[in-house]
């Protein structure tokens, strides 16, 4: 039951073009967060003197992370918007290295969902990023 | 008293254009998005044409909240690394080296509305330009400049030896 939410789930994130071309990949679904994968790739790097992915592909991966924890949630609408997100970038994440982001929704009310995000690359304790944000919850009317 | 003959305007431009695809060089992520830089003097508008892989809701054909923060990063980014180059470039320096790329400390981006099936510009202003940290903030639009669809504001980490 919960392999065949996380399926579905993962489907849904794929069919999302930008995702998609990304190479975003959901690993597991839960009650009210989501895990998704960015794998390593030399067309996403930010600075070719480090080799260390941009901050931007950081952020459309907590975008879309933080998008899935909404629509995880038992109250969650028909769609998601974000209406704002706040990225900390703590440091450079390892290159060659897949970073992958969990993010929470901590509480909805009936239009906004309020979420938190962490990105790791498995090379330390200290996240790669954090971020915070916002997002409409559109109801069926 | 005699006044030095100024630079033929093509001298400059050929100088300053190459200063900036050395910079566009330096950040592959920005060729990938497909961003191009507008350049007029020292001011700077990208622009993010339109394609179907940065689409983030299939059935509005809306661009991915993601690629709207990443256009957004990269604007002021580069916007800063600019700010960084342009005097040694007006100073008639080496223009093939970049100096190191700042580094995002943070950034927040509102969504204003949704973005388009279209193509973005934005724009970036530098509102405080530090030894160690500048902020700045990014507004991005699609039909209208005056109806922006996203802004950021962010702060960064200046390199070292600037």
């Amino acid at each position: 039951m919960i392999q065949n939410r996380t399926d579905i789930a993962a489907q849904f994130i794929s069919a999302l073009p930008h995702a998609h071309a990304l190479g975003l990949s959901l690993t597991r679904i839960g009650t009210a967060d989501a895990e998704i994968h960015l794998p390593y790739d030399e067309a996403l790097i930010g600075d070719l003197e480090t080799g260390v992915i941009h901050g931007g592909a950081v952020s459309a991966l907590m975008d879309t992370c933080c998008g899935a924890a909404v629509m995880a949630h038992p109250d969650a609408g028909v769609a998601t918007a974000t209406i704002d997100l706040r990225i900390d970038y703590m440091r450079a994440a390892v290159p060659k290295t897949t970073i992958v982001a969990i993010a929470e929704c901590f509480h909805m009310t009936g239009s906004v969902a309020f979420v938190r995000a962490t990105a790791h690359d498995g090379t330390s304790k200290t996240p790669v990023a954090t971020a915070t944000g916002t997002f409409a919850v559109e109801r069926a009317t | 008293m005699t006044r030095a003959t100024p630079e033929p305007v093509q001298v400059i431009k050929t100088r300053r254009n190459s200063a900036l695809e050395a910079l566009k060089a330096r950040v592959p992520y920005a060729a990938y998005l497909g961003v191009e830089f507008e350049r007029h003097g020292d001011e700077l508008t990208t622009v993010l044409p339109f394609r179907a892989d940065l689409v983030g809701n299939p059935a509005l054909q809306a661009l991915h909240g993601g690629a709207t923060a990443a256009f957004l990063e990269i604007t002021a980014q580069v916007v800063l690394s600019w700010s960084v180059i342009w005097p040694l470039v007006e100073a008639g320096g080496a223009v093939e080296s970049v100096p190191t790329l700042p580094k995002t400390i943070d950034i927040t981006v509102d969504y204003l509305r949704s973005g388009l099936p279209r193509d973005a510009y934005a724009r970036a202003k530098i509102t405080r330009a530090g030894r160690r940290f500048s902020s700045v903030h990014v507004q991005a639009w699609q039909d209208n400049v005056d109806r922006p669809f996203a802004m950021a504001t962010g702060h960064f980490m200046m390199p070292d030896h600037v």
